[in-house]
């Protein structure tokens, strides 16, 4: 049973795999051969001079990188700190609610995320749907927030709501009755409840659900375009300049080299700790 | 320690609200498509359909639509092939390099999908490739089948090896164990694979954005007249392309009804034929029910449960 298993597996995760390693792995390879071409070539079969890693730091091109992950960072833990509340309910308070709540959210994935960033255009621009409300029901006005930073993290944090909330559910749901029960008995406030007992043992939740909205916030470009305007460049963006107007494919493929080497590292880690298993499954140990 | 009726009633209206936030600016795009004005401003005063006359006579929307449609057919097609042999081998074969499979797989879900649409840009000028929609399809592949992997295992983790084993022990090959017993069980499993490969695919803008040359699907379009200042067919394409999905996730909601209203139509048939049975049998078995007239009758139900 067991050769015909490992026979099984290794067969049935062929197709998967070699799809993988052709079109992700691969062209990881080759960006990361062509970042350390000299600048402007647009073949990979010259003498590497790491040229484009000191233009970068030499011109401090860097900086969209910082905000990127600086932006990402707080939209993350804004998001924690949001999501956490309602992570609890979903897992421990609501029956029928929770399934509401997880359709109501899963569908808003299913719309297109600049369709959804338009919307919120719409709803807070001068004369949008709450100023413009407002004004006319009340005289009063206001500035419309959009176009700067806050507006960015703003976007993120709306767009990546779902990839911190479910995590975190699922993490909380892994907290057993008995020990928070326990705890109470035992006299623990509060406070030393969520610090010692549920916020440990959600821990494999918290680390999915932060990492994943963390990496894919740092790489997202949408949110900046749309809704900040020109107020900062974030790093997709840069990237793409570098390879589109900029002309110059082994300047972007260092800026994405760096970027994945950081939120790659990240994602390897918090994988690598992981027991997939017991956490998809229903296997708890 | 449950919460008290306090805290229960704040959670519940927090999770309204959570709810109400999200779907907040699709409100305001669904008013913002009705408006007839073409420079929009809130409160919108004369609502007006024809915005929607003119996108759906519009030969553009149609050619976005044909584009995004065949990127979404193809790329559920492949994931859900892909996805549920990877589901195999994620979930229920314990094989000798399953846990390095299962990063593998995580991997492209965490990442971000920009830089991988210009990855992917890279490689395909390094082999010579035009982009154009097929090389779309590839790029949403390479992000949608790792995800269907993951749905369809879920499915996967929960059922019991011992009915494949039990199968093969009654002598069927490989083959047919796949056909009889694994497709069958994983089957919900696929079925919600291929919803949520269709819906990302068609919804998908960051990896479109980079891997679709001179071709262009919906969100791609919708982007680049976003940027290039308020056009009313915006929010109007926009809300049918929202509507497409609608219709889909209704239609697939119907049909897992519809089979589920039959499979429950046919047990209680084969309950009220064992009834029939039972109930005409213990006459014909004349003076005291012997362990041997009972198991004269047996032998049925497990064959008419079967079937």
């Amino acid at each position: 049973m067991e050769r015909l298993d490992g026979r099984l597996g290794f067969w049935s995760a062929g197709p998967i795999a070699l799809m993988l390693t052709a079109f992700f792995l691969a062209p990881m390879v080759v960006i990361a051969a062509f970042s350390v071409m000299p600048q402007r070539v647009f073949e990979f079969t010259q003498m590497p001079d790491f040229s484009s890693y000191r233009v970068i730091f030499e011109q401090r091109i860097y900086m969209p990188l910082v905000w990127s992950l600086g932006m990402a960072l707080v939209a993350t833990l804004i998001l924690f700190v949001i999501c956490w509340p309602l992570a609890f309910a979903m897992a421990k308070v609501f029956k029928r609610f929770t399934l509401v709540v997880t359709i109501g959210v899963v569908m808003t994935l299913f719309v297109s995320e600049n369709i959804r960033l338009f919307g919120w255009i719409l709803t807070l621009m001068r004369g949008g749907l709450i100023e413009g409300h407002l004004r006319a029901w009340t005289g009063l006005s206001f500035e419309s927030p959009l176009y700067d930073i806050p507006a960015i993290v703003f976007g993120l944090v709306y767009v990546y709501l779902p990839f911190m909330l479910f995590p975190l559910a699922q993490g909380i749901s892994m907290v057993p009755d008995d020990a928070r029960q326990a705890a109470v008995d035992l006299g623990a406030s509060r406070w030393r409840v969520l610090w010692e007992i549920e916020l440990p043992l959600a821990a494999p939740g918290i680390m999915v659900g932060g990492l994943l909205t963390f990496v894919l916030a740092a790489g997202a470009m949408a949110e900046a375009k749309l809704l900040g305007g020109q107020a900062v460049v974030v790093i997709s963006d840069e990237i793409e300049t570098a390879f589109t107007f900029g002309q110059n494919w082994p300047l972007g493929s260092a800026l994405a080299i760096l970027l994945i080497a950081i939120i790659g590292s990240l994602a390897v880690f918090a994988v690598s700790r992981l027991d997939l298993d017991a956490l998809m499954g229903r296997k708890r140990s | 320690m449950k919460p008290g009726p306090r805290t229960t009633i704040a959670l519940y209206l927090y999770g309204i609200l959570a709810l109400a936030f999200l779907y907040l600016p699709l409100v305001s795009v669904g008013m913002a498509s009705i408006s007839q004005a073409r420079y929009l401003t809130f409160p919108i005063r004369r609502y007006a359909f024809e915005w929607y006359g003119e996108a759906l006579e519009s030969d553009t929307v149609a050619g976005l639509l044909a584009t995004s449609l065949k990127v979404a057919a193809l790329v559920t097609l492949i994931s859900v092939v892909l996805g549920f042999l990877g589901a195999l081998a994620f979930a229920r074969y314990q094989w000798r390099f399953r846990s390095l499979f299962q990063k593998l797989i995580l991997l492209p879900i965490f990442f971000p999908q920009t830089v991988l649409g210009l990855a992917l840009l890279m490689w395909i000028n390094a082999l010579d490739v035009i982009p154009d929609w097929r090389t779309a399809v590839l790029a949403h592949v390479v992000w949608v089948a790792p995800i269907a992997t993951l749905i369809i295992a879920i499915r996967a983790y929960s059922f019991d090896p011992a009915l494949e084993e039990a199968a093969r022990d009654m002598g069927a090959s490989t083959f047919t164990i796949l056909k009889e017993v694994t497709i069958p069980l994983l089957m919900p499993g696929v079925v919600s694979a291929g919803l949520f490969a269709f819906l990302l695919s068609w919804g998908n803008f960051p990896l479109s954005l980079f891997t679709t040359g001179a071709d262009s699907t919906l969100p791609e379009w919708l982007y680049a007249r976003m940027v290039s200042g308020y056009s009313p067919l915006v929010p109007t394409v926009g809300v049918l392309s929202i509507a497409a999905s609608v219709v889909l996730i209704m239609a697939a909601g119907l049909i897992t009804l519809a089979v589920r209203w039959l499979r429950a139509r046919q047990l209680a048939r084969i309950d009220r034929q064992l009834a029939a049975q039972v109930t005409t049998g213990r006459p014909a078995t004349a003076g005291p029910a012997s362990p041997a007239a009972d198991a004269s009758f047996v032998p049925p139900a497990p064959a008419a449960a079967c079937e």
